[in-house]
């Protein structure tokens, strides 16, 4: 028993102060990062060692490593699954605190539209789940179904990695369409613009009716509800929209959530990939699926937010520009025109090898 | 207006402008020989690369044995195939310099691998393009994008063999001090081709032959 409350309390502990964490080490990270954003075939980071990536990579590699003793230990101590799925869920954790697309590409698409917090939380979490159902999926299919061999997984691996990349290409290119449009429109009739964005950000409203636990999130909304001169908000707020009549806030927008789950969700995690075809091969491949879902929980976690972190700095970008006449919108379809390009470039990035992202297990 | 900059400027760091590489997924254990010919020029480097147990059950994944867990030589063939194939495309981890000068490294010869202890050993012998005679030569191995992570052995990690007598040998293990990865970050960013995240992993080999 002690050895259930050890692995958990262990995660647990390991897991808060990750989380306290993360926020600070994204900043720090990607300052350093962004450097040279785009500069080369191989992103060129110079972080020292002994700092806090190099911490991030050891405390990820310890967790890691300790994964495939844990799952042989499982064989013939049950309990040390409660181990397993512990250390899981704080690699989960701190792998998606290291520089990942996936997040990337998240926090874009929210920064890219009128999301709210919650929605990118949802975001956050289905496509962590996508991306562990995938796992188990090629695992299942062609390691205990067909008995396949790596080097197939691997071709397999590779292909879904491929589309994984085109289709966040795809939808960064939807997202610059629509959002580009938005924003010409934008740069054309400023004064206009001030009048519909502010209408546009009505959803927010609608989202107010079922959501009182966030406070930031209803305080950035409730400024931008003093401009919208006094419009009457019901229910059918979150379907009429401003100049951007594009469907994404609001009910409608899950077709294109779906969208950025898929793009991001399709393409495995290696790491998930080793420890479920490990676990098949000692006979406990229950327990690797266990730990891959547990794994794709913390990921969530950590995605979700950073995910909160940019909408809630675009929600303040807002508030800031709120009070320019015209130009505040302006600045607002800017920014949402930026997200949507860097979206595509990632994409595009992923897709000719200029981005580097963790790569198939192919050896 | 400055502060809204400032915003938007952090927003980008907090979206994650450059997605790197992550962290390692495959640790391999290494000891490697630099192989002289009898005229004293340097041939080619032998590695004998063990993988940890994680990345050599993927690995077996689906392989048919005659004997379950146990895999022969011949029987690991094709797989040996695939790795020094595979390998190619990474340039076998393995760079050379000889005098500061890039040394090619031809395709692999006498290659296969080794099932013990349930670890799989890949031995390799990369030969040279041509053969170097330098004063200076120094051997990288690692990763750029730091998905392996290479060790070497604690005991003998690298052996130099029919090296002239007058060669030494310094060994160097990524993070043996800050000063080091301080000064390969300066290297870096001072040469353009050489800047890679996985090369603070690198384990460097220098022989001077005076």
């Amino acid at each position: 028993m002690s050895r259930i409350f050890g692995g958990l309390a262990r995660g647990i502990a390991i897991t808060a102060a990750a989380i306290a964490a993360v926020i600070v080490f994204d900043a720090a990270l990607h300052a350093l990062l962004a450097q040279n954003p785009f500069g080369g075939p191989r992103p060129a980071a110079e972080p020292p060692v002994g700092g806090i990536i190099g911490w991030i990579l050891a405390k990820q590699s310890e967790f890691y490593r300790e994964m495939s003793g844990t799952i042989r230990a499982a064989k013939s101590d049950g309990s040390a699954v409660w181990t397993l799925l512990g250390i899981s869920f704080a690699y989960g954790i701190f792998h998606a605190a290291g520089p990942g697309h996936g997040k990337a590409v998240i926090s874009s698409y929210l920064v890219a539209n009128e999301e709210t917090a919650r929605r990118g939380i949802v975001l956050s979490f289905a496509s962590a789940l996508l991306q562990a159902l995938v796992a188990v999926a090629i695992v299942a299919v062609f390691a205990w179904l067909l008995s396949a061999t790596a080097r197939t997984m691997c071709s397999a691996e590779k292909a879904i990695e491929i589309a994984s990349y085109g289709l966040i290409a795809a939808f960064g290119a939807r997202l610059v369409w629509t959002k580009g449009g938005a924003f010409m429109r934008a740069l054309q009739a400023k004064p206009a613009m001030a009048m519909a964005a502010a209408h546009h950000h009505d959803h927010g409203h609608v989202h107010h009716h079922h959501d009182h636990d966030h406070h930031h999130h209803d305080h950035v909304h409730s400024h931008d509800h003093s401009h919208s001169h006094g419009h009457v908000h019901d229910e059918h707020c979150g379907h009429s929209h401003g100049p951007t009549p594009d469907q994404l806030a609001g009910p409608g927008g899950w077709q294109r959530g779906l969208g950025a789950i898929f793009a991001v969700g399709l393409r495995p995690c290696s790491g998930a990939i080793l420890v479920l075809v490990f676990s098949l091969a000692q006979g406990l491949f229950w327990a690797g699926i266990a730990a891959t879902f547990v794994m794709g929980l913390g990921t969530a976690i950590t995605v979700a937010t950073i995910a909160v972190i940019a909408v809630s700095a675009k929600g303040l970008a807002r508030r800031l520009s709120a009070g320019r006449e015209g130009g505040g919108a302006l600045i607002m379809r800017g920014i949402e025109f930026g997200a949507a390009g860097l979206v595509l470039l990632f994409g595009l990035g992923l897709l000719f090898g200029y981005l580097a992202a963790e790569r198939a297990t192919c050896l | 207006m400055y502060r809204l900059l400032g915003l938007l400027l952090l927003a980008g760091f907090v979206l994650g402008v450059a997605p790197a590489e992550a962290h390692p997924h495959v640790w391999i254990t290494a000891k490697s020989e630099v192989v002289y010919a009898p005229d004293g020029s340097m041939t080619g480097v032998r590695h004998a690369w063990t993988f940890d147990d994680m990345f050599t059950t993927y690995a077996l994944q689906g392989l048919e044995t005659k004997t379950k867990g146990v895999y022969t030589r011949e029987e690991l063939a094709p797989l040996a195939q695939t790795n020094v194939e595979s390998l190619k495309e990474f340039n076998f981890f393995t760079f050379a310099k000889a005098d500061g000068k890039k040394a090619k490294f031809v395709e692999p010869v006498d290659y296969f691998l080794e099932y013990k202890d349930s670890a799989l050993t890949l031995h390799f012998m990369l030969p040279l393009k041509a053969p170097v005679t330098s004063k200076q030569l120094a051997l990288e191995v690692f990763d750029p994008s730091y998905f392996i992570d290479f060790k070497f052995e604690d005991s003998d990690p690298i052996k130099l063999v029919g090296a002239p007598a007058a060669c030494k040998m310094q060994f160097q293990r990524p993070n043996d001090d800050t000063a080091n990865a301080q000064r390969l970050n300066e290297q870096n960013f001072m040469n353009g081709d050489n800047s890679n995240y996985g090369a603070m992993f690198a384990n460097k080999i220098m022989v001077n032959c005076p």
